[in-house]
């Protein structure tokens, strides 16, 4: 079991969302994460899956996203060097007692805090997945309200490019 | 195709003009609320013939069974809700055998849709997991090329059943009619050609093999290779089995022919597949009810060449050595280039161990018995209609029967649910093949419990004068369920047995069609003789067959290729 961070150029159709989520529940493959949003055509989406499952069920997983009529390009980032990111809003508890201390916290991670109130900040945090579980780990459990994350968006280092 | 250009016209009156435009002969359906618009259209003209079915399944099965009889597209029109969902069985069941087929289904109203109107199913959700690609039209502008994708995709690549969903407002709305010549899609573009390169590598493997084995499927059927495929076997001298979807790709008559492999497979077929050094798999899936266990199926070392259209067939649930991603015919032409003037190796040696598995025997059955035996039913019905006939059948014991005893010589002949498994299928697809067919010999294989999963068909038979001979193999028991209970659950016939069955000469009196009951050995051939000669009458012959038969031979569920349960083990 290894995991893949695969990437589809998909048609912008009503339905090519399902049509993808329905192929991983039907087959029985994992999803990690999905995130999907148009492209800088209007008419194509990007999506990101990450999945994990052994080589066999990831090449099947590839050529039957492939089969998919609205899938127009497929690629397993994970063949070759590659960037991840994923974004995450947390809102932790953060009275006179904890504000600097938090403060500190969301600057030793790179983090910045996008919303302020009396007894909350709102942190934006961008990393690989594991940067995001590293900052939620450093919290005290209790000081956390809320977390949000995107999921993994992935992109081929270099000249590595996917489009149609 | 003519470039249909006129000015505007209404939605219902599309979707008919498009069907025109494609050629459409038959539409298999069933009217109501939400397609009452294009209902009026077929009305109105007589290019396409309507077939109404009494239950939505049957337009799905007969439509299957049209196109898998004619290589010609099915098309069946369904109403939303029920209409569509009725339907659902006999999209999967062509789903599952890749079928080329069109399903238009009506919806409601654009603005009653997600407000849970009367008849309102989310028919693309429904369908979404069954079919090739499904699509809603929302817009009138968009009917005719959603139509004309659904015809382009329903038929290339690996084909399958496509459906249009189009609201009940759509069909009233008005444009410009302009049938599209031809499609392109930036995210649907089939390959044809296979690889030079891995075809070279094919051919020299087959002409190094010292056991070989040509195993092919339905996709051979589907692509119209069976003379491609002739050409090859004959040319190399291999052995060759056919699975249950691709009977008839090579003739079953020939002596290089070993029979069906799998579950019910042939002992030499079976026998083969496992201790074959070169396997060329064409068009086939290495599914489980063929290869059983694939770790099993691993244990002996063989070089496998698959040529196929769908990439995700291949390695799949086996490892090949040489994978061949192309349409069937194009791959076929170019490997035959390579082998023509080349010599195989001699296969005598191979040849001699296949003759002593074939002197098994392993089809044999009790032939002084003085109950019916099925298997006689289905020599005779062979010998009858000297091998002519188009046979469709249900699912379960007479499916199996039929496969090994009628010897199809020819594709497109043998017409049953393989991948699905549709108890019901059997009498609406033999709807279907006689109106693809007219004239011809049409036999349904079935049994008293499949038959009665479409039962209501044979009204349809009746109102088109559809002369389809049923042999139904009456056992009492749904005969495969039993067959398990016996061998793997202690004899406890849970629910298998048939109660209350009807008196089926009666049942077939009462739709207005003939019936006989059979229920002596030495009646069946004169009662077949005699049912066959009528051909303008669909007639019932219900065969009161051994209750106890068992389809030999058996590889149970879960166990190796030839682990096989014979005949003669019991």
């Amino acid at each position: 079991m290894t995991r893949h961070i695969i990437s589809v150029l998909v048609e912008n159709e009503a339905g090519a969302l399902s049509r993808i989520a329905g192929l991983f529940s039907a087959r029985g493959y994992n999803i990690e994460s999905l995130t999907v949003a148009p492209t800088e055509d209007a008419s194509m989406s990007r999506m990101t899956i990450v999945t994990s499952g052994s080589e066999d069920v990831v090449e099947q997983i590839t050529k039957q996203l492939n089969k998919l009529i609205e899938v127009v390009k497929v690629v397993d980032l994970s063949e070759a060097e590659h960037i991840e990111r994923e974004l995450m809003l947390i809102k932790v508890r953060a009275g006179q007692k904890e504000r600097e201390d938090m403060k500190r916290m969301a600057d030793i991670f790179r983090g910045r805090i996008i919303d302020v109130s009396d007894n909350t900040y709102t942190i934006e945090l961008t990393g690989d997945g594991r940067k995001l579980d590293a900052f939620i780990q450093a919290l005290d459990p209790a000081s956390i309200m809320e977390t949000v994350r995107t999921g993994t968006s992935g992109i081929g280092r270099g000249n590595r490019v996917l489009r149609v | 195709m003519d470039r249909v250009k006129t000015s505007t016209l209404t939605g219902a009156e599309i979707v008919v003009r498009c069907l025109q435009a494609e050629g459409v002969e038959y539409v298999f359906g069933y009217p109501g609320g939400a397609v009452l618009f294009i209902y009026d259209e077929l009305f109105k003209q007589d290019r396409v013939k309507h077939v109404l079915v009494r239950h939505e399944q049957g337009a799905a099965h007969a439509a299957d069974g049209y196109s898998r009889a004619s290589h010609k597209v099915g098309v069946c029109l369904v109403t939303s809700g029920p209409g569509v969902t009725n339907a659902v069985t006999g999209i999967a069941t062509a789903y599952m055998d890749s079928i080329p087929m069109v399903i238009i289904s009506g919806q409601v109203p654009t603005h009653a849709i997600g407000l849970d109107a009367f008849q309102e199913v989310d028919t693309v959700g429904v369908t979404r997991p069954c079919v090739k690609h499904n699509m809603l039209v929302k817009d009138v502008r968009a009917l005719a090329s959603s139509i004309k994708k659904a015809f382009h995709i329903a038929t290339t690549g690996r084909p399958g059943p496509v459906l249009v969903d189009i609201p009940k407002d759509v069909t009233t709305q008005s444009c410009e009619f302009d049938y599209p010549q031809s499609i392109s899609m930036r995210s649907y573009n089939p390959v044809r050609k296979g690889h030079a390169g891995q075809i070279k590598k094919a051919a020299q493997l087959l002409l190094e093999a010292k056991r070989p084995m040509v195993y092919t499927g339905g996709g051979v059927i589907l692509s119209d290779a069976a003379p491609q495929l002739r050409e090859l076997v004959k040319l190399l001298g291999f052995p060759c089995t056919n699975t249950l979807m691709g009977l008839g790709a090579y003739p079953a008559t020939d002596r290089q022919f070993l029979g069906m492999p799998g579950m019910h497979g042939t002992y030499e077929a079976n026998m083969s597949m496992q201790h074959c050094d070169v396997l060329l798999a064409i068009g086939a899936r290495f599914d489980d009810r063929v290869i059983g266990n694939p770790a099993h199926f691993a244990q002996n070392p063989r070089r496998i060449i698959h040529i196929d259209i769908d990439p995700s067939s291949i390695s799949k649930r086996v490892k090949v050595d040489v994978p061949i991603v192309g349409n069937i015919p194009d791959v076929l032409d170019e490997l035959l280039k390579l082998l023509r003037d080349s010599k195989p190796q001699d296969i005598g040696q191979w040849w001699k161990q296949i003759d002593e598995w074939r002197a098994k025997d392993c089809l044999r059955y009790d032939r002084n018995s003085t109950i019916i035996k099925p298997q006689f039913v289905l020599e005779k019905l062979y010998e009858v209609t000297k091998g002519e006939a188009f046979v469709t059948s249900d699912v379960g014991q007479h499916q199996m029967w039929a496969a090994q005893f009628y010897k199809f010589d020819r594709p497109r002949r043998w017409i049953n649910s393989g991948g699905l498994g549709t108890m019901g299928f059997g009498l609406p697809a033999a709807m279907g093949v006689q109106l693809a067919n007219p004239g011809a010999t049409v036999a349904c294989v079935t049994g008293e419990s499949s038959i009665m999963m479409c039962l209501q068909e044979l009204s349809t038979c009746k109102q088109y004068r559809l002369p389809i001979k049923i042999i139904n193999l009456n056992n009492k028991y749904m005969g495969m369920v039993r067959q398990w209970q016996q061998f793997f659950h202690g004899n406890r016939y849970s629910e298998s047995y048939m109660d209350a069955l009807p008196d089926f000469v009666k049942l077939a009196e009462g739709y207005g069609h003939r019936g006989v009951l059979i229920e002596k050995p030495a009646d069946v051939e004169p009662v077949l003789k005699e049912s066959f000669s009528r051909k303008d009458e669909l007639v019932f012959l219900d065969f009161i067959t051994d209750q106890k038969e068992n389809v030999y031979p058996m590889i149970p569920g879960g166990k190796g290729i030839t682990e096989m349960i014979l005949y003669e083990d019991l």
